[in-house]
């Protein structure tokens, strides 16, 4: 026999939105709020800068300046500035088995419901 | 063709209770399946694509922009195959639905609703952004952005609310002018129409600034190029003829951004200095900038202007068409599954979905909320490779018809999946914690839908394709 849901009332309805809502907001913009997220770019500024010694050929120093950054100063920061790349082997395995992890519980719970689907569907056929 | 409604088991509240349902229109062609594929990419060349260089240099940003090109001509290969087969709306919603199981089908439409909501958000970012930049330009500094992110996203929200036709051929015509701009960029340096000439020193003197780690770093932001082609699926349900129109559409749009994104590069990393080209917010505008040329810049301007609404006007389009299935399916609830009585678009999915760009929008930076649209993104393309191998296993080729076969199977799905590993440690140099984050949402998720929202859904609607038994069922 067919499987048959529960009727679901619009404040049910309503609960799971806000449920989902509060999910996808708590997880992605929290921490972008709470400054937990993001490269960190670090600018080295060098004293007393200038086109040569930032190492900015004549051309180059033509393209800042079409860019309306005609101060080397101003650019100080920008072609200073560097991502740091360092990382723990620790934090590369909980991102594997996080990834790993979470692929499997979705294809082994899926695999369950999908037995029940292809059961109902095509019945003992 | 103009289908008005159908019989059906279940009838969803707001559009039926005289069981019957109504379905979207098929209406569209190919070139309406190009357009919104290469809109909602396009704009991957006007801005993002170049935090690669930030992260790699100029060399690695275009080794990203070639094995990004790699990754989704395996997703266009894999994705013109099932798709022409599994033709429904929601595209890889769909195709989870009927080869993995409902759990990796909430989940993958999870996956398209926050790359294109995200990808949706970024575009108004980037206009917003783009305008203060050219009033800053005309003398009039501090241009207050946030009424131009709310009217963007409101006006293309009307406009997929009111007809999906008007607005993949509102698509068309500005995706292919912004395309159009990026041809005419390249052809005006090439004949010297720049007061400032290509200068490409930097590929020599600092061609690795962080050494091979660069390269796979920049993969991270290199699938910026292209995210979104596989959206070109979301409208099998609304193509007239899906096995004909959905490889075609896909694979002349993978063509059309290679060639986009390898000019985009090597304009941009002529004409820009690498170290302000990998923070800019509009390269190409910016290159137009430094040419000196007038109507260059009126032309990259506009450009940009069409390409971001394009692009944003596309992901509105299949962000709502993704949480449309679902509520059908009643994944989430059935409320979001109504078809407008005079429009026949998901209208309530597009409303609901207005406030969750705006959120990210106006209080996030440009390159998280891009970050957040590839982690999902990335995800999705992780699942096509399993996806694939599910396919072709449990219906054997000959055991069903299919629109498409894609060659050297499963060749395609092991690239893919290598260059998605390698983007999963992209995307950890530098964005670690978003990446965790993400993660941890999705785990929550699918413990929610399997633990609770599961036992709304009717398990026999969930196969609905007229293929035998799968092998090993």
């Amino acid at each position: 026999m067919a499987y048959q849901p529960p009727r679901q009332g619009l404040a049910a309805q309503i609960i799971d939105v806000a449920v989902l809502l509060v999910m996808t907001v708590g997880a992605l913009y929290l921490p972008l709020y709470l400054g937990l997220a993001g490269a960190a770019k670090n600018p080295q500024p060098i004293d007393n800068p200038t086109w040569e010694a930032l190492g900015q050929n004549a051309a180059e120093q033509a393209q800042w300046q079409a860019l309306g950054i005609t101060d080397p100063a101003a650019a100080n920061d920008i072609i200073t500035a560097r991502f740091d790349y360092s990382f723990s082997w620790a934090a590369l395995i909980i991102m594997a088995v996080l990834v790993i992890g979470y692929f499997v519980l979705v294809v082994r719970l899926s695999d369950k419901e999908y037995r029940e689907v292809i059961d109902e569907r095509f019945g003992g056929q | 063709m103009t289908v008005t409604s159908v019989p059906s088991g279940a009838p969803i509240p707001g559009t039926a209770g005289q069981g019957q349902r109504l379905q979207l229109l098929r209406v569209l062609g190919p070139g309406h399946v190009w357009a919104l594929g290469v809109g909602i990419v396009l704009v991957g060349e006007y801005m993002g694509w170049n935090f690669s260089v930030g992260k790699g240099g100029m060399i690695a940003g275009l080794v990203a922009c070639w094995l990004a090109g790699l990754l989704y001509t395996c997703v266009a290969m894999i994705d013109s195959e099932v798709t022409s087969t599994v033709a429904a709306a929601g595209g890889q919603y769909a195709q989870a639905k009927h080869i993995v199981g409902p759990l990796m089908a909430f989940n993958v439409g999870l996956f398209l609703v926050m790359a294109y909501t995200m990808l949706e958000a970024a575009n108004a970012i980037t206009i917003g952004f783009l305008l203060d930049t050219v009033a800053g330009l005309q003398g009039h500094e501090g241009l207050n952005q946030q009424p131009f992110i709310i009217l963007t996203v409101m006006f293309l929200a009307w406009l997929n609310y009111r007809g999906v036709l008007a607005t993949l051929t509102f698509n068309l015509v500005i995706t292919a002018i912004a395309f159009l701009a990026i041809i005419i960029l390249f052809v005006a340096v090439q004949l010297g129409a720049s007061a400032v000439p290509l200068e490409f020193s930097a590929v020599t003197t600092d061609p690795l600034p962080y050494g091979w780690l660069g390269i796979i770093a920049a993969l991270h932001f290199g699938l910026w190029y292209y995210l979104g082609i596989e959206g070109t699926c979301q409208a099998a349900e609304e193509v007239r003829s899906p096995a004909r129109s959905l490889p075609y559409g896909t694979m002349a749009g993978i063509m059309t951004l290679l060639i986009a994104a390898t000019l985009t590069w090597y304009v941009c990393s002529g004409l820009i200095p690498w170290e302000y080209l990998g923070q800019a917010g509009t390269p190409l505008f910016d290159a137009a900038r430094v040419t000196g040329s007038t109507p260059l810049m009126v032309l990259l301007f506009v450009g940009t202007i069409f390409s971001t609404l394009a692009s944003a006007n596309g992901c509105i389009n299949d962000a709502s068409r993704a949480w449309f299935s679902m509520g059908r399916d009643r994944y989430l609830p059935i409320w979001f599954g109504a078809v407008h009585p005079k429009y026949r678009t998901p209208y309530r999915s597009i409303v609901f979905l207005v406030p969750i760009a705006l959120i990210f929008a106006l209080g996030a930076p440009l390159d998280q909320v891009v970050t957040f649209s590839i982690l999902s993104g990335l995800l999705g393309y992780t699942f096509m490779t399993f996806n694939m191998v599910m396919f072709r296993r449990k219906w054997p080729l000959g055991t069903i018809k299919r629109g498409y076969v894609h060659p050297f199977h499963p060749l395609p799905a092991i690239l893919l999946l290598a260059i998605c590993s390698a983007t999963y440690f992209a995307v950890l140099l530098g964005y670690g914690s978003q990446l965790i984050s993400m993660m941890c949402f999705y785990i929550l998720a699918s413990l929610w839908f399997h633990f609770w929202r599961y036992r709304f859904v009717r398990r026999g609607d969930q196969f609905t394709m007229p293929w035998p038994r799968p092998i090993g069922y």
